[in-house]
């Protein structure tokens, strides 16, 4: 008689305890385990790159001021987000993002594709002040990020602990994090050729905010905005998508 | 709060006070060129204002009375004092941060002020702080009265509870420093949480210890609801935030999951701190103050049992019901959709249970507003739950997610569920803890109560017309087979729904700060009660195990 049982597991406190956790483990388990498991989870990208160090930071910023509470980073497997946004969000696309950025509200639009459709300089005027771009926006007001000097000298530490993680990135990589930081801002210099070497041809070197002389939080958040959507071909290459991937910029 | 100590308690107090001032001044020293060392100060502060709290009464007289004899009540009314500040401090912060939508120019051109950096300090603030605090301070409560025992810990239960603050505290001070995982409603990050990892292992072990000291033969219902919140929240918790370090002296760390495992794990812990942190908690609650209120036993002993581990075992496969058609693979989120839908029997069964065992005392529901509060809760989780399984069947979701409709669904479960069942306990409890013969003003609680409920309505009926209008919008085509709206047209329409959410969540807030000056009110100026009876049997008449 169940009702016997369970009145005999209530008069023992340790019973309890491990009726509870027997119970509320198997859900986690069955839905988490097997993703690590399952080769189909995650699609192959041989041409998947990483973030530089200047995009990792700019991420960093991103996550720092809660983007993510007002824009998603998931386009869903729908006709209409597909059309507005782009091909639908792959499980590769985010393979090194640790946190994943996917987000669960729209209060402005989903971003996993803004990389390329507008250029630097509308980017850094929108987040400078986002109703001089988009009269209607209730977007907060970013200026203070190009105020912000970008704090290079701990990036060869996140690169580090993101290669512990497993993400690719060479020894030489980790040594040049500060240093390909400011390359990447800065064109034209010996440190942008540095970028290019480590990181491709792909890699958009700018002087994002239009200021060379030295590298600012808008300089990072730029970055990283421009590169979403860009890591990987495969949405376009694996999917139906008609649309042709975004070129290179340089 | 010292008087109750003895003197080697009150060495005990004062050497962990000091350890959390020194471990203060280390995260100051070697997180000096970061964030990291202003969190370091506040630990440091943090330690040495209890340290001096201790000292300042080192030497008064030690207890006399045998203290088994009484309940340990001084912590509980600490932390109904610290639940109340924190809802005042969290709902304020959410109804700026609802400004800030319709009036974008009130973050005032800085970095800690914008919607990014408030919104969670808002979250934290209402979830842990005002619910976290309730929770802690009820289950004290509950576990000392339905054991007819005390507290099984003299410095413990301060512990937890003043270690639980100070988390509550790294983690809000942090985001507006821009310090945060991004992880929703886990966004403290690495050295908080693990902080609160030790803060909740004390928590588990004072909370089974009690139990074990209880002199009832049988666990009572409330009880297993807060064994498993205390339980399964440790899990998730630490589940969710492995994570390493960029190093010692820096506040940001990487997750170790990523990507797609990591959207999994996120809301594997996401809906799970709602379903056994505003869920399996409150309803611990509910299943203690609502007959009490009501004076009439739990209507039904199985469908209690029914409801508890149907929760339990449910609510762990529900996550994935967040990912509906992202990259997450098609059969999790299947599996999903399934558990999510079945989740509606448990919990139509506890809110059918407690509707129930108010048969025979809808008078007392009609005078007594505390009561109403309880009533109201359990209708609330009823209408909340049904709402949330049928948000998450894939194709209501594919309009629902994104939008509006699922902030508008988590305040229905937040103002609607949590925050009545937690006022109608504590109007129950404050008299009942202080000795007074009733609350200062019945008139002021049904306030409360009207303002609690026009301003959650007002809420919920914004957002379920913004949400849909905006998850319409966005897939409107014209005949021509485009898209008839920008994002933009979809912005422009949310506005006069913004305003009045701001204006719903303003009216709620004002009910908060009415209940916290009634409740100052009763422990200032009421008259004391006659003595009952309510002191734990210290023989045991039934042995316990």
């Amino acid at each position: 008689m169940p009702e016997m049982f369970h009145r005999k597991i209530e008069r023992s406190a340790v019973l309890f305890v491990l009726a509870i956790i027997a119970a509320a483990s198997v859900g986690g388990i069955i839905e988490i385990a097997p993703l690590f498991t399952i080769d189909e989870t995650v699609e192959e990208a041989p041409d998947m790159r990483m973030y530089t160090p200047l995009e990792l930071a700019g991420r960093n910023i991103y996550i720092r001021e809660g983007c993510y509470a007002c824009h998603s980073q998931m386009i869903r497997t729908l006709r209409d987000e597909v059309e507005r946004y782009g091909p639908y969000s792959l499980a590769v696309e985010s393979r090194y993002d640790r946190p994943m950025l996917w987000g669960s509200k729209r209060t402005g639009p989903d971003l996993a594709r803004v990389g390329g459709k507008y250029s630097d300089f509308w980017h850094v005027a929108h987040l400078t002040n986002p109703r001089d771009v988009v009269p209607e926006s209730n977007m907060p007001a970013y200026a203070f990020l190009a105020r912000n000097q970008l704090r290079t000298e701990d990036l060869r530490d996140h690169l580090a602990v993101q290669r512990t993680l497993g993400v690719p990135y060479t020894e030489e990589m980790v040594e040049n994090a500060a240093r390909d930081a400011y390359g990447q801002a800065t064109p034209d210099t010996d440190f942008a050729a540095g970028v290019t070497e480590r990181y491709g041809d792909a890699t958009q070197v700018s002087a994002f905010d239009g200021v060379t002389t030295h590298v600012t939080e808008m300089d990072a958040l730029v970055a990283y905005l421009q590169i979403l959507g860009r890591l990987t071909n495969a949405a376009y290459r694996d999917t139906a998508a008609t649309e042709k991937p975004p070129e290179a910029q340089d | 709060m010292i008087r109750q100590l003895t003197s080697s308690e009150r060495q005990n107090a004062l050497v962990i006070a000091l350890a959390v001032a020194i471990v203060g001044i280390a995260m100051a020293a070697v997180g000096r060129s970061d964030v990291l060392g202003v969190h370091g100060v506040i630990v440091m502060l943090f330690g040495g204002i209890v340290a001096y709290l201790v000292m300042s009464t080192f030497y008064d007289p030690e207890p006399t009375e045998d203290r088994a004899a009484s309940y340990y009540d001084d912590p509980i009314k600490a932390g109904i004092i610290l639940s109340m500040a924190w809802a005042v401090f969290g709902m304020f912060m959410g109804v700026w941060v609802a400004a800030q939508l319709a009036w974008p120019d009130l973050a005032f051109d800085a970095g800690w002020s914008t919607f990014g950096r408030l919104r969670p300090t808002h979250t934290s603030g209402v979830i842990f702080g005002f619910g976290g605090n309730a929770l802690i301070a009820t289950s004290f409560h509950v576990v000392q009265r339905t054991s007819r025992a005390r507290l099984a810990g003299q410095i413990s239960p301060w512990f937890v509870l003043l270690g639980f603050n100070l988390f509550c505290l790294l983690a809000v001070s942090g985001y507006l420093m821009g310090v945060t995982q991004s992880k929703e409603y886990a966004e403290a990050e690495w050295y908080a949480d693990l902080w609160l990892v030790i803060v909740w292992v004390t928590y588990f072990i004072l909370y089974i210890a009690t139990i074990a000291r209880r002199k009832e033969p049988h666990i009572y219902v409330a009880n297993w609801y807060f064994m498993a919140f205390i339980l399964v929240v440790a899990i998730l918790h630490i589940v969710n935030n492995l994570a390493i370090p960029v190093s010692w002296g820096s506040v940001k760390s990487y997750t170790i999951w990523p990507g797609v495992q990591d959207a999994m794990v996120q809301w594997w812990y996401g809906h799970n701190a709602v379903a056994f942190f505003l869920t399996a908690g409150f309803l611990g609650m509910l299943y203690y103050y609502l007959p009490v209120r009501a004076q009439r036993p739990i209507f039904s002993y199985r469908l209690s049992i029914l409801s508890f581990w149907g929760i339990t075992f449910f609510y762990m496969w529900a996550g994935s019901h967040h990912l509906h058609y992202t990259a997450l693979p098609h059969w999790v989120q299947t599996l999903g959709m399934t558990f999510s839908v079945m989740l509606l029997v448990p919990s139509w069964a506890s809110a059918g249970n407690a509707l129930l065992t108010l048969n025979g005392a809808w008078h007392r529901v009609r005078d007594d507003a505390t009561l109403r509060f309880m009533m109201a809760a359990a209708v609330f989780y009823g209408l909340s739950t049904f709402e949330g399984s049928f948000m998450a069947i894939r194709p209501v979701n594919s309009l629902s997610h994104y939008t509006d409709w699922t902030v508008g669904h988590v305040h229905a479960g937040a103002l609607g569920w949590v925050a009545l069942i937690t006022f109608g306990s504590l109007y129950t409890l404050v008299p009942s803890l202080w000795r007074r013969e009733r609350m200062y003003s019945a008139a002021l609680v049904e306030i409360h109560f009207w303002l609690a409920i026009v301003g959650t309505l007002i809420y919920v009926f914004a957002m379920w017309n913004s949400g849909i209008i905006q998850g319409l919008m966005w897939r409107t085509y014209t005949e021509e087979g485009a898209l008839a709206y920008s994002f933009i047209d979809s912005l422009v329409a949310m506005y006069p729904y913004y305003i009045a959410r701001a204006f719903g969540g303003l009216l709620f807030l004002i009910g908060t700060v009415v209940g916290c000056y009634n409740m100052w009110m009763t422990v200032r100026s009421v008259p004391m009660a006659a003595r009952t009876a309510d002191v734990p049997v210290t023989a045991a008449v039934v042995p316990g195990e």
